[in-house]
Formats: C-alpha cells, sequence, structure tokens
C-alpha cells in the first residue's frame, strides 16, 4: 500500500467505523444464566478490564471473586475458594473476551443471570449482570452474606422471570435501548452516573410484560419492586448496548477509532478498530470525586470496570453537557463545566452521534469515536463517570467521581498504528 | 532579595503574551526582575543567565509555563505572583465564538470555521511546518510567521502548496495585506492600486509606508519568505504570487521585494514580470543589481526608490532617483555639523536593526560609499535574524536585544553613528521609540563622559494611522537625540555622510548623478 | 508535478476566514477588525514529542496523493 492510499485509508477507516458505532440498534432481547448466554462453562469467573493476573488483582477484586466462588458453591468459605483460585482451579478472565461488559469489579460466573443484548445492524451479541443496586454489592467488592443472598435471588427469581417478560416484549422484537437512551438523554441522564430516566422508561415497558409472565404475584412484587428501587437498574443495559455497539468496529483496518476502553483495578486498557483485539495499557488513576459519609479520596481503590464502554460509545462524561446534575455530583460545577467537559471529549472524537443529541447544546449529538490520534496530539485524554469503591476488600461503594483514561495506552496504541501503516 | 517562581503545568502559552505578561510583572512594586516563558531547556538556561532560577523552576518541564519574579522582600514577591496568576487568567481566552470552547487543533479550527481559506501560523518553529502542511492539506491557504524551519521544509510545502494552488506565504514571513486584511506585523495603510509581492516582511512594510505617505494604497501585499527566492526554493511563491497580482483587476502595478536572488531567480522573476501586462517594479537588493528599465519593468536600488516608481507609474508621471529627499532642509549644514562633533578616529557606523531588509539596504548603501573612497567602515547588525530569535521575542516585540546591541556600539570609540530602524504597526511593541529611546539618551551620554560625541540616526516605518502613532515616535527619538530621516535608504545615507563627511556626501551625489 | 488551477485569485476577491495558530495577538487584531477568525488553544502536539508528532503528521486524515 502506498503511503497515499494509506492516508486515505484512515479517513475512510475512520468514517466506516463510526458509522458502525452510531448506526448500531441494539435490542434488549434476553436475560438467562451466563451458562447458556455465553457459554460460560465450569469454574470460570470473569472480571472487569484487560486481563489480569489473580497475583497482580487489587484486593477488592480479588474479595469479589473469592465471593463469587462462594456463590457458585465451588468452596464453602474464602480460604477454600483462595486456595482454589490460586491452583489455578478456577479460571479468570476478562469480561470483555467472553462477550461481556461487567461493572466496577465486573464478575460474572456461569450461573449468574445476564440480559442480552443484540445489534440489529451487524447481529453482534453483548451481555451484562442485572445490576444489584447501590452500597453493599458484589461489584463494589462487597463480599458478605446478604451480598450472596441477592446474588441467588436474582439467579433463582429475578432472572427467569425478566427473561421471560423481555422474551414477550413486541412478540420477541426486544426493547430498543438505542431510542430509550436517546430520550433519557433528554431527561437529564448520561447512562454511567445518572440512570434514573432510562431505568424508569425501560421498567414502563417491562412491567405490563413481567406481569403477564408471572404466575405468582408474589415473586412479581419482589421482582418489580426490585426493577424500581434500583436508579441505577440501566446502567448495564447501557454497558451492553456499548459493547453490542462497539465491538463491530474491532477489525476495521486503518481505523484510529478507541472501540473499548476498560479498566481493570490495576490497568486501563484500550483497544482500537484498526488493531484488532490488542490491549493497550498503562497503570490506572484512582477517581476524584465525592464520598460517602465517613470515606475519604484515601479510601479509594483504583479506577475499575467495562463501564468506560459507556463513554466509549459518546454517552457518560462525554454528554456531561446533558447531565448537569450529574456534573456537580462529580465535582464539577454545573451546567458551564458540564459543557466544559463535553466540549473538550469533543476534541478527542471523529464526530457527533446523529442520535444521541443534547437538547442544552443546540440539539448538537453527543462527542462519539474517540480518536487515539487527537488524544496524543492534544494530551487530553477521555473522561470517565465512575463510581468509587472502597480500597479495603469487602467495603463496597464510598463515592462517585471522575476519571482520567492515562494517555500512556493511547501512546502506545499510536506507535502501533504507526507501524501497522508502514507495513 | 527573594526569587519565587510559579509554575503551571501543561500550560502552553505563546511568547507575546508571555512577553507582555512579564513587562506587567516587573513593573509592579518590589519587583526587580520578572520572567515569564515555557520551561524549555534553552529557557531554563536564560532563567539562569538572569539568576532568576529557582528548585521550583527547574523542576518545570517543557510543557509548563514558569514565572519566575525576583523582588526586595518576600512580601513583594507573594504580592508579584498572586498578581501573575490573575494577569494569566485574564490575558486567556477561554471561549471563542458563540461562547464556545476554543478549538485544540488545527483540524478542529478547521472543522468549525466554515469556509477557512487561510491558516495564519506562529507557532514555535519546530512544529511550523507540520502545521503548515495540516493546513494546506485541508485546502487553506498558509501564512507561516514562524521562523527556524528547514529549507528543506519550506521547499515541500511549496511544492505541496503548488500542487493544490494554494499561497504558502513564508516560512518567516512577517507582513502581509489579503483583501484589504492586515496579517501579522502590518502598517495600517490604504487599500489602492499597487501589489506587492515581498521576500521581506519589513521590506514590504517600508514600500507600503512609504507609498501610504504619497497618497498611493496597496491592493495586496503577498508576503512569500525571505529564502523563496534563493535557488533552493526557486521563487516557487513569489512566481504564483505575481500571476495572481497581474491577474487581479484592481492591480495597477506590481512591486516585488526581496533580498538578491539567485540569478535564475532573477531572470525567471523578472521575464514573469515583463509579461504581466501592467507596469512592474523589482527591488532586489544586491550588489549589481544596477537600477535601470527592462521594458514595462523597472529596477529599483533602494525600497524608497521603488514607492516612488511604483507611484509614478499608477500615475504615468516621470522620476528619477534622489539620495535625500527635497524636504530635509539645511542637509548640508546638519551632516556637517554632526560630523564636526566627532573624533577623527570615529569613522564607524553601527546599525542596530530590526528589520532584516532595512540592515541589507543601509548594508549596500554603505558599502557603495566606501567604494566611492572615504574611509566609512560599518557594521550593520540583523536582530531579527534567525540565530538571534531562537530564544527570544523578534526585536519589533522585545527591545531587549536592540538596547544591548546600541550599548556595545556606544562602548566602540570608533563609533560615529549609531544607526536603526524603527517598525510600527500591528503586531510591533506598544511603544518602541520609548523602548529605545533611554537607551539611546545613555549611549550619548556615556560616549560624552569619555570625552567624545556620537551622532544618532533613525527611520520610522510606520503610519499616522498605525496605534503608535509616526509622529509621537518621531518626537520619542528626536526627543533623544536621533536624527530621523523619511526613509531608510535616506537614513543610512545620511549615517555615511557623517561617518565619511564631505566626500562621502560627494560620492553619494555622484553616484545618483545629481 | 501536476498543479492545480490556482486557488488564489479567489482568494484576494473573496473574505478572509482565518484560523489562528500560535500569537494570541494576531487573531485579536483580526477580530477587531471584524474579520471571521477562529483561534486556535494550541499546545506543542504530543506534549512537544517531535518523535511522537511526526507519527501524527505520518498519519492525518488528508493526503498528499502527489508526494
Amino acid at each position: 500500500m502506498s503511503p497515499s492510499a494509506g492516508a486515505a485509508g484512515i479517513k475512510a477507516a475512520n468514517q466506516a467505523a463510526l458509522a458502525r458505532l452510531v448506526e448500531a440498534r441494539p435490542m434488549l432481547v434476553d436475560c438467562r444464566p451466563a451458562r447458556e448466554a455465553l457459554g460460560l462453562e465450569g469454574r470460570r469467573v470473569l472480571h472487569a478490564g484487560p486481563p489480569l493476573r489473580w497475583e497482580r488483582a487489587c484486593p477488592t477484586i480479588q474479595a469479589a471473586v473469592l465471593c463469587a466462588v462462594r456463590y457458585e458453591g465451588w468452596a464453602a468459605d474464602d480460604t477454600g475458594a483462595r486456595d482454589l483460585v490460586t491452583r489455578g482451579e478456577v479460571a479468570l478472565g476478562p469480561c470483555h473476551h467472553a462477550g461481556a461488559a461487567g461493572p466496577m469489579t465486573g464478575i460474572v460466573t456461569p450461573s449468574m443471570p445476564v440480559f442480552v443484548v443484540e445489534n440489529r445492524l451487524t447481529g453482534t451479541r453483548a451481555a451484562a449482570t442485572i445490576n444489584e443496586g447501590l452500597g453493599r454489592v458484589l461489584r463494589f467488592g462487597a463480599d458478605d452474606e446478604a451480598v450472596v443472598e441477592r446474588l441467588r435471588w436474582l439467579a433463582a427469581e429475578a432472572g427467569p422471570l425478566l427473561g421471560a417478560a423481555i422474551r414477550r416484549v413486541g412478540n420477541g422484537a426486544g426493547i430498543d435501548l438505542r431510542a430509550i437512551m436517546a430520550q433519557a438523554l433528554r431527561m437529564g441522564d448520561e447512562m454511567h452516573q445518572r440512570n434514573v430516566a432510562a431505568s424508569s422508561l425501560v421498567a414502563r415497558l417491562l412491567m405490563p410484560a413481567l406481569a403477564r409472565a408471572a404466575a405468582d404475584t408474589a415473586a412479581l412484587a419482589r421482582v418489580a419492586e426490585f426493577v424500581a428501587g434500583n436508579d441505577q437498574f440501566f446502567l448495564n443495559l447501557a454497558m451492553a448496548a456499548g459493547k453490542a455497539s462497539t465491538d463491530p468496529c474491532l477489525g476495521v483496518t486503518g481505523s484510529t477509532m478507541v472501540a473499548t476502553m476498560a479498566r481493570n483495578g490495576s490497568e486501563f486498557g484500550i483497544r482500537v478498530a484498526g488493531l484488532g483485539a490488542r490491549w493497550f495499557v498503562a497503570p490506572v488513576e484512582t477517581p476524584r470525586g465525592l464520598y460517602f459519609p465517613g470515606f475519604t479520596a484515601e479510601d479509594a481503590n483504583p479506577d475499575m470496570g467495562d463501564s468506560a464502554i459507556v463513554e466509549t460509545a459518546g454517552l457518560g462524561a462525554f454528554a456531561m453537557a446533558a447531565s448537569p446534575s450529574v456534573a456537580r455530583f462529580v465535582g464539577a460545577g454545573g451546567l458551564a463545566e458540564a459543557v466544559r467537559a463535553t466540549e473538550e471529549m469533543a476534541e478527542i472524537c471523529l464526530g457527533e452521534h446523529p442520535h444521541f443529541r443534547i437538547p442544552t447544546l443546540d440539539e448538537r449529538g453527543t462527542p462519539v469515536g474517540i480518536d487515539v490520534r487527537k488524544v496524543v496530539e492534544t494530551g487530553v485524554t477521555p473522561l470517565i463517570n465512575t463510581g468509587i469503591a472502597g480500597k479495603a476488600p469487602g467495603t463496597g461503594q464510598i463515592g462517585a467521581g471522575i476519571a482520567r483514561a492515562p494517555l500512556a495506552c493511547f501512546e502506545a496504541a499510536l506507535e502501533a498504528l504507526a507501524r501497522e501503516r508502514r507495513s | 532579595m527573594t526569587t519565587v517562581a510559579l509554575v503551571k503545568r501543561s500550560a502552553y502559552r505563546d511568547s507575546v503574551l508571555l512577553l507582555d505578561l512579564a513587562r506587567e510583572l516587573r513593573a509592579l512594586p518590589g519587583v526587580r526582575e520578572a520572567a515569564a516563558l515555557m520551561a524549555t531547556p534553552a529557557n531554563q538556561e536564560l532563567l539562569a543567565g538572569s539568576g532568576l532560577s529557582s528548585e521550583d523552576a527547574l523542576a518545570a518541564g517543557p510543557n509548563d509555563l514558569v514565572i519566575a519574579i525576583r523582588a526586595e522582600s518576600a512580601a513583594a514577591a507573594d504580592l508579584a505572583l498572586a498578581r501573575a496568576e490573575a494577569l494569566v487568567a485574564a490575558r486567556d481566552r477561554p471561549v471563542g465564538p458563540a461562547g464556545r470552547a476554543l478549538p485544540r487543533t488545527l483540524d478542529s479550527a478547521w472543522r468549525r470555521l466554515e469556509g477557512a481559506n487561510l491558516a495564519l501560523i506562529s507557532v514555535p518553529g519546530p512544529f511550523a511546518a507540520a502545521e503548515a502542511r495540516r493546513a494546506l492539506l485541508r485546502g487553506l491557504h498558509v501564512m507561516l510567521f514562524s521562523d527556524n524551519v528547514p529549507v528543506e521544509a519550506e521547499i515541500a510545502l511549496k511544492q505541496l502548496a503548488r500542487r493544490r494552488g494554494l499561497l504558502m506565504m513564508g516560512p518567516d514571513c512577517g507582513t502581509a495585506y489579503l483583501a484589504g486584511v492586515p496579517l501579522g506585523f502590518a502598517n495600517a495603510v490604504p487599500r489602492g492600486r499597487v501589489g506587492l509581492v515581498a521576500a521581506s516582511g519589513t521590506g514590504l512594510q517600508q514600500v507600503a509606508t512609504l507609498l501610504a505617505d504619497s497618497g498611493e494604497g496597496i491592493s495586496h501585499g503577498i508576503g512569500v519568505g525571505g529564502r523563496d527566492m534563493s535557488e533552493a526554493v526557486g521563487g516557487a511563491m513569489a512566481l504564483v504570487a505575481i500571476d495572481a497580482l497581474a491577474a487581479e483587476p484592481a492591480t495597477e502595478a506590481i512591486v516585488v521585494v526581496g533580498k538578491p536572488p539567485a540569478p535564475a531567480v532573477r531572470a525567471a522573476v523578472a521575464a514573469r514580470l515583463r509579461a504581466a501586462g501592467k507596469p512592474a517594479v523589482a527591488c532586489l537588493l544586491g550588489r549589481g543589481a544596477r537600477p535601470g528599465r527592462e521594458g514595462s519593468l523597472t529596477i529599483a536600488a533602494t525600497l524608497e526608490d521603488a514607492a516612488r516608481a511604483a507611484v509614478a507609474a499608477v500615475r504615468g508621471h516621470a522620476w528619477t532617483p534622489r539620495p535625500f529627499g527635497p524636504e530635509i532642509t539645511g542637509l548640508r549644514e546638519r551632516l556637517t555639523s554632526a560630523r564636526r562633533a566627532l573624533a577623527p578616529g570615529q569613522r564607524t557606523v553601527r546599525g542596530a536593526y530590526a528589520g532584516g531588509t532595512l540592515a541589507d539596504e543601509a548594508r549596500l548603501i554603505l558599502d557603495a560609499v566606501r567604494a566611492g573612497g572615504p574611509g566609512v567602515t560599518s557594521e550593520i547588525v540583523d536582530l531579527g535574524a534567525d540565530e538571534y530569535t531562537v530564544r527570544r521575542a523578534h526585536p519589533m516585540i522585545d527591545p531587549a536585544a536592540r538596547i544591548a546591541e546600541i550599548g556595545r556600539a556606544a562602548a566602540d570609540p570608533r563609533t560615529a553613528v549609531i544607526l536603526l530602524d524603527v517598525v510600527l504597526g500591528h503586531g510591533a511593541a506598544a511603544d518602541p521609540a520609548g523602548d529605545l529611546a533611554p537607551a539611546l539618551e545613555a549611549a550619548r551620554r556615556s560616549a560624552r563622559a569619555h570625552g567624545r560625541d556620537i551622532a544618532l540616526v533613525a527611520t520610522v516605518v510606520g503610519t499616522d494611522a498605525d496605534p503608535q502613532g509616526m509622529r509621537r515616535q518621531i518626537a520619542r527619538l528626536e526627543g533623544a537625540g536621533a536624527w530621523v530621516l523619511p526613509s531608510n535608504a535616506q537614513a543610512a545615507r545620511a549615517a555615511a555622510c557623517i561617518a565619511g563627511g564631505e566626500p562621502a556626501l560627494a560620492a553619494i551625489l555622484a553616484e545618483a548623478g545629481a | 508535478m501536476s498543479e492545480a488551477a490556482s486557488r488564489v485569485p479567489a482568494l484576494l476577491a473573496g473574505e478572509l476566514r482565518v484560523v489562528n495558530l500560535g500569537l494570541q495577538a494576531f487573531a485579536s487584531d483580526l477580530e477587531r477588525r471584524g474579520v471571521a477568525v477562529l483561534h486556535v488553544a494550541w499546545s506543542p502536539p504530543a506534549g512537544g514529542d517531535l518523535k511522537r508528532a511526526a507519527l501524527l503528521a505520518a498519519l492525518d486524515d488528508e493526503e498528499d496523493a502527489d508526494a
């Protein structure tokens, strides 16, 4: 390939990759155990972020993995669980390699029910667990009996009923998540830190179907209460939608667009559309933000979770201008700063989202399609809205804030892109 | 005495803004010295050299802004730092049109500014060529103000521009007027019917201001950069610009200004001018450039002659070169009395120039006088040359280099005359004559303290419409004891006559055939 | 070397619309004159790392087909 053809290739490839991303049609089509949805067999535990060796995992993720082993009944207690893991009898792997996106610790095991999202544009499927709610939950590294009990209830009652309901909606056509996200954006959600509008919208669609699917009104009431009581219920759906929309971009030769961003509590990793499955990693930073009473920045765990897929798809911090209340919550000072955050992200993106429009920005689309080149050129790194977990294992959520992707992984990706082009 | 520093990480600010900031900080009570700069290795040396370095400053990197202050007391230093913080914030342009944040990259600006057609680029040299290339690839004409760009990069940029049908003005293009808009360092001159092509910013400014003084305006002034007519670059942009002005209906005469071109380039430029279908003037300053006519093309020996030839051409008048304007009364007496104040051994003209082409012109005039016999020597320094501007702003903005050069000239017992140019206009210092006047006064004082005198000769390139005001600037220089002549050529000749006495004047008059 | 038709006449006949990179004062001057100008909050690309800046230049979107 001549250099000039290469240059034309980059522009065209980025246009193609961006079109794939923004024209994705993620539909919520099912909820069933990960064993069935993802083919997750045996003693496998998925975690958030780029690949991670057990010894290198932060204590919070380790605690969540041990809790998941107990939940699956592979060990009776943490000592037994740790034994299994260190002997290599539990296989760890990233959610992203198994078709899933996991929030915070991102733990998925075979019996956990997962939502299944199908991208109608490409047929790509992606999954995410049912959001457990706030506070002391597995995704934030909490690991007590109450956590395990909730997980068991989700598997036994909520998952099957939600699955039955979802399969009924629109005679099996599923729930159009892009339409919900576009609408929720206009109602003040950015789909990462704030999901109250999207959760309400999806609940409105689910409730009649749940009622029809339920044989037992007591079970229906419990599931309905659980869904209605969780403002972040939609987060995991936004993540599965994000993954189903960004995954098809991986492998668009020549594209410099970021297709994945994820953190595992030790490293921040990105994957680039034109560079396929390779991860480019750098040490992850600790988020800055606001803390629940009794906690301070001292207690915060380094950033983690696959939820940055929401930003990768043009929402979250990139859509901050649509969600001024979040801006204040994460330390920014209201609308002006929220707009600044979105405009800053526009400087490193390939385009504006044609379907996710921000009323307060004269209907401009959210910035979408992070360009590795623009990040390195400007030194402006992607901004991510995030929850903050405690670093002492078992603590759970201690606050919420913002984090920046480290520049080094984009620099490494740029060098790989340049090598790719020369060869 | 306390030295303190404020370091702002990853906060690039341009050199003019920083210079201005330092000037304001220096004026604060109790502040002895202040600097505001990006902490590049070269600037770190500069800090160390001026005793402004500190642990904080040393820890800063090339992308960090350092404001260093030496003050009489810790309290004064703290106050100055607080003020510095406020000044930095006040000078930043936080938002662009419609209240939106400014774009961070050329590409982003190009996407946002619908119908953008020109990139005006003045970033530091090492980054300039890449940004210019980006602009050309996006279909933007370029004015590249930056200097310290390698000639190979210039050639590649101009080839690219020609393939795209675009103007690539520069590198080192200080001045241009396009479609009535002055760009870079430019004087307030009227629009009119003379089109200029200049491989020299100050050459263009001199011709444009002299035209304005004669009541003529310019249609366009296309800068091409100082090296355009070198053998390597081959006049790539001069030829494009001549063609454009030849085709442009408002342009009635074309003037080309520059340093001596390579012979082949000179021939190509002259041929293109003769074929332009309108009167043309070339002032390509160099030894052996014989003034005269080649068909519709007039070859002028000086910038002033070029302006006068252009005025004559558009008005259909005849003209003849003259060494001094008719408005200078008592010329001979003034020259003689200035010479009489000097010792016999004072025979050197020391030029401290901001304008490169003006320096060249002065050099040529003085060399011609010396060739005519009188024992005049000259040392003309162009303080705007690349080697002087690597570490600091151009002398049209920052007077420090010139002040130092004036001091050196005054200390030399052979110096008869200190000769200088003062260039006004947008982009230039707010009060350049005021910046230099104390140094001129000091030069005189120090010469007199050593039992000799020294003559000060200057020219002001500007118009009354310039923000600094031509008349005010002349008055300031005259107040400092300088003799201000209406053009650089006349100033150089006057300097030669003071240094060389009656024989020099005779040589000049003989050369002009007067 | 193929040359496109000169776009200079159109530039001289039309209205300037300027992207300004570098000295902020130039943008302010143009603004005062009512010229359409967009100033870039420029900083050295790749934090001033010339090697990475060269990689960025090599990976530009717009192509130089004749080079």
